[in-house]
């Protein structure tokens, strides 16, 4: 979650949503992110909401950071009323979440329950550092009701993680896979990153192989991207790495898909790979397919009916705002049904579902890109717009043009 | 009450111009005979006095000419002396021809730290052969860098005097001023003509004025034109009444007797259009109008084209209107509506030369607002077809395709003067531009006249830049319309994606062809965006092609992550690249932006020139 903030419109006091938002909630899946925005150093490519101080002041600190975040899941349901909601998904991001005792994340995730009542199989996943992690901590989250794990690994070349400046070593991530499976977790991701200054196709090769050979059940796979205000941005400019090319990206991106099909993981969305539909990340497949959630901490964006809303950046503003039992929402905007068309297109059409054709408004659009072979010709003639290997290469292309 | 106007005897009447390159002081020698003779007091002068338009004041150039009336007196006997400014640029050299008419001498102004230029040098023969008096003036002796001695015999080279015989003034004191208007009375003859024939005035200048309509500016030669009289623009048999007559000193001032023989002034009739009071044309009365018109004159004739476009499509309507605004006071501007594939709807406008081109582009910028794309320009070429046909190409991309027979271009008679050091770089220049040497000559011991015959298409293409660039600045250039030769010409067309782009297409000679081919296509691969799929570029004659480049095909374009918090975001920067996309002008299917249109129609030297 990138820390800049997007304009929108204010937010009251109460954070009551509009009418237009509560219509229909408990038809829609629903549930949790908890933001926890805390991390022991910051990685050099990061520019999300994290901080690596441990005293931010009352409410934000590590200590008291779970009564916090229990505070907004208490008035999350006082705005949310009495509806129904079982708890679909609950996702703990950060930062790095496995910064607090397992106990806290247990805590939160109890309010959550205790509020809402979690669905009967939800899915909890929490992200993890593979440094931040030991089977003690892993025994914990288990047996607190957490059901699967992410762990950053990005790469396993040890001068990769050097100009990512991420600090564990490149066999961490694989043993920690091994850990989180011995704790007795069914679902385990992780996560790489592609096209970093200096890396080659076979360190690429490499770091896939030696995820794969962790025996995940989930990868997904980003290419680096460049943002603005970081270390590593500063350091392009200067001119001691040289940018990511865009065409490398491409590259990787094929070597990526063929050896995790080749390993059994099929692609579902275009930058996750899961070996089974059951080990697809329903969480995220929430985002993306217009589920209700709610977001906690700072910074953290919700969603519920068409109203999107997010929290103040700073932890101790936001800790702020919930002792004095104000919503710490700092804007929202209400989407028009045109903005809702747009969102639907821009994330349905990235997922290995894709997006019905018959929704879609511009037919010699549609027909040029299945010229193209941007589109699969099969699903297509069942009414259906689905990305080829190519098309998921140049899919915000095809969004401006469709939309 | 003898020098009234309409009662002035001609024998104390001298009507003369001054002659000068851009700089070199002809504006502040102006605005010192306007006080030194009174007509302006000290404390409403103001420096160019006489330069009306903002673009003149801040290039230096005079584009308009005015005629001032000066009170003299020199002895006992008060004079009237009728300054008639020329304009001072290449482009304008039909107008100057007339301003001279008007006069029987000319000041030769000269500035004593550079020596005489080329323009100034063609003005010089164009006064000459009007048999005018020519007094030549050296300005700015002031300056310490002056050499006066040194081009004083430049001068007298030039116009066949002694050394000694070279007025030596400077226009910013004041010194020698006097003693050059004593100069001008005595050397200067007066004009003579039959003040009880018909009345003839030639027509020197027209200018349009928003409050009053077209003001025209004549010399009476014959007989005498009074107010409220009908008058008739021989040229085109139309009369008009005339509503006001006078003379500007340096203001207006009504002409209660009207103008008589050798008389300098205006008149306006309430034509709203200057195309209807053309330079050169003869104004008589309309009741007892004379048979003969005053010879030499010529209909404007343009020489230099190019498509000017608005980079907003939705600007059309606000171009054609400045364009139609402009032409009132620009007789020699023409222009029609003009549709191109790649850049929508503009005109296609005919210019005396590019520094009329730039000011017509300029003004439209400035006055109107307006943003505008403009093609490159090129020259008019007549081309006949195997079957006896005959087309006047003005735009390269209605060059005909049929069987072509032969192809004629306009070539020009340039004239440079450098410093002799420079002499090969010179010829270097020209023989790569197709220019044939016809002869050198010493001003003085180092500074040269090189004479050559060019094509204009080559002397309008980046021409004038390099001239400059090889010769530190010092070369100055002048050049005039010489007929036209038959030439190996070939149209190449750009394509993008097999498709030809309009704008792009240029007229070259066989030679040279591929060197422009070649360079054009490398330019727009760097200029134009990698898209969706390989854009080949290509540059033919026909079906020949002759160049290749290719853009290859953008591979990915896709945003890595799209979770909870990056939607708004990602949904924002979408309409905003949406709206980028309005910019991008198609061809066929490859989006150009309209940054890679400007860029590859500007020549290098142009865009530094914005730059400055």
């Amino acid at each position: 979650m990138p820390s800049t903030l997007p304009d929108g419109d204010p937010v009251p006091a109460s954070g009551r949503l509009p009418g237009s938002a509560l219509r229909g909630l408990g038809e829609r899946p629903f549930g949790f992110y908890v933001h926890v925005p805390f991390c022991v150093t910051r990685c050099g490519y990061c520019d999300f909401n994290t901080y690596t101080a441990s005293e931010l002041g009352p409410g934000a600190s590590h200590a008291d950071y779970a009564a916090t975040a229990v505070a907004e899941v208490r008035r999350a349901r006082a705005v949310l009323g009495d509806a129904d909601l079982p708890v679909e998904t609950v996702f703990f991001g950060g930062g790095t979440p496995t910064l607090l005792p397992a106990a806290d994340l247990v805590r939160i995730l109890g309010a959550i329950d205790e509020e809402f009542g979690l669905a009967p199989g939800a899915e909890v996943t929490t992200e993890a550092n593979p440094e931040s992690v030991d089977p003690a901590y892993l025994a914990g989250l288990r047996d607190g009701g957490f059901t699967r794990v992410s762990f950053g690994m990005q790469s396993a070349r040890e001068h990769v993680l050097r100009v990512l400046e991420r600090r564990h070593t490149p066999g961490r991530a694989a043993h920690a896979v091994r850990e989180a499976r011995e704790a007795g977790f069914g679902h385990v991701n992780l996560d790489l990153i592609y096209g970093t200054p200096g890396e080659s196709d076979d360190d690429w090769r490499d770091s896939l192989a030696a995820a794969i050979e962790a025996g995940p059940d989930h990868v997904s796979a980003y290419s680096l991207i460049v943002e603005d205000g970081t270390r590593l941005a500063a350091r392009i400019r200067r001119g001691e790495l040289p940018m990511p090319d865009d065409d490398v990206a491409a590259d990787r991106y094929l070597i990526a898909d063929a050896m995790l099909a080749e390993a059994g993981f099929g692609w579902y969305e275009v930058s996750n790979w899961a070996t089974s539909e059951a080990a697809r990340c329903r969480h995220n497949l929430l985002y993306w397919t217009g589920g209700d959630w709610w977001g906690v901490g700072p910074g953290a964006h919700s969603h519920v009916g068409g109203t999107r809303w997010w929290n103040v950046k700073h932890p101790a503003a936001y800790a702020r705002r919930l002792a004095e039992g104000v919503s710490p929402a700092h804007a929202r905007e209400v989407l028009s049904a045109e903005d809702r068309t747009v969102e639907r297109l821009m994330l349905e059409l990235r997922l290995a579902q894709g997006f019905p054709l018959a929704e879609i408004e511009r037919p010699p659009v549609v027909a040029r890109a299945l010229a193209d072979g941007l589109l699969e010709v099969e699903p297509f003639k069942a009414g259906r717009a689905v990305l080829t290997l190519r098309g998921r290469l140049l899919a915000d292309a095809l969004v401006r043009d469709l939309t | 009450m003898r020098i009234q106007p309409g009662q002035t005897d001609p024998a104390v009447i001298r009507n003369f111009c001054i002659i000068a390159h851009i700089d070199h002081g002809k504006s502040t020698l102006a605005d010192r005979m306007l006080q030194i003779t009174g007509v302006v007091d000290d404390r409403s002068m103001r420096a160019q006095y006489l330069d009306r338009m903002d673009i003149e004041r801040e290039r230096g150039i005079t584009i308009k000419s005015q005629a001032v009336r000066l009170p003299w007196k020199a002895g006992e006997t008060d004079y009237v002396l009728n300054m008639i400014d020329t304009p001072g640029h290449v482009d304008f050299t039909y107008e100057v021809s007339r301003s001279l008419q008007a006069c029987e001498g000319a000041i030769l102004l000269v500035d004593a730290a550079q020596g005489i230029e080329a323009q100034t040098l063609a003005n010089l023969y164009l006064a000459m052969n009007a048999d005018l008096t020519i007094i030549p003036v050296l300005n700015k002796i002031d300056l310490p860098a002056a050499q006066p001695e040194k081009y004083a015999a430049e001068l007298a080279h030039l116009i066949g005097c002694e050394p000694e015989d070279v007025l030596k003034v400077s226009g910013k004191t004041g010194e020698g001023v006097r003693e050059l208007l004593d100069h001008v009375v005595r050397q200067v003859p007066a004009p003579v003509g039959d003040a009880d024939a018909a009345a003839r005035a030639l027509i020197f200048d027209s200018v349009y004025d928003t409050y009053r309509g077209v003001v025209t500016y004549v010399r009476v030669m014959d007989g005498h034109l009074g107010k409220r009289e009908r008058i008739q623009m021989m040229s085109t048999g139309v009369s008009h009444e005339t509503l006001e007559i006078g003379v500007i000193s340096p203001e207006p001032k009504i002409a209660e007797k009207g103008l008589g023989v050798g008389e300098v002034g205006y008149l306006i009739t309430g034509v709203k259009d200057v195309r209807q009071s053309r330079v050169g044309d003869t104004v008589t009365s309309a009741a007892q109008g004379a048979t003969e018109p005053l010879g030499g004159y010529e209909h404007p004739k343009p020489m230099v084209f190019s498509g000017l476009y608005p980079i907003d499509g939705d600007d059309y309507p606000e171009l054609r209107e400045a364009l139609d605004k402009l032409q009132l006071n620009d007789a020699a501007l023409v222009y029609e509506p003009e549709t191109s594939a790649a850049l929508g709807f503009g005109f296609r406008c005919g210019f005396l030369g590019l520094l009329h081109m730039e000011i017509v582009r300029e003004r439209l910028e400035r006055e109107f607002n307006l943003s505008l794309i403009s093609t490159a320009p090129n020259v008019v070429y007549r081309v006949i077809m195997e079957d006896g046909k005959e087309v006047d190409v003005t735009n390269p991309s209605e060059f005909p395709t049929g069987k072509v027979d032969k192809v004629f271009e306009p070539v020009t008679k340039a004239t440079v003067l450098v410093p002799s050091e420079f002499i090969g770089a010179i010829m270097e220049l020209c023989q790569n531009r197709r220019g044939a040497l016809q002869g050198m000559d010493y001003l003085s011991e180092d500074r040269v006249e090189i004479r050559y015959t060019m094509p204009l298409g080559e002397i309008i293409f980046d021409f004038f830049d390099q001239l400059k660039s090889r010769t530190r600045g010092y070369a100055s250039l002048d050049y005039e319309p010489h007929g036209e030769q038959e030439a190996e010409l070939v149209k190449v067309d750009i394509l993008l994606q097999g498709e030809a782009v309009d704008a792009f297409s240029a007229i070259v000679h066989k030679d040279k062809a591929y060197g422009y081919g070649v360079e054009m296509a490398k330019k727009l691969r760097e200029l134009i965006p990698r898209q969706q799929f390989e854009v080949p570029i290509q540059a033919a004659i026909g079906a020949r092609v002759i160049a290749r480049e290719n853009i290859r095909a953008i591979r990915k374009d896709v945003l890595a992550k799209c979770y909870g918090g990056d939607i708004s975001r990602k949904r924002k920067l979408l309409e905003k690249q949406k709206e980028g996309k309005k910019r991008m002008k198609m061809v066929g299917r490859v989006e150009v932006p309209q940054e890679a249109f400007v860029a590859a129609l500007s020549t290098e030297s142009s865009s530094e020139k914005t730059k400055k």
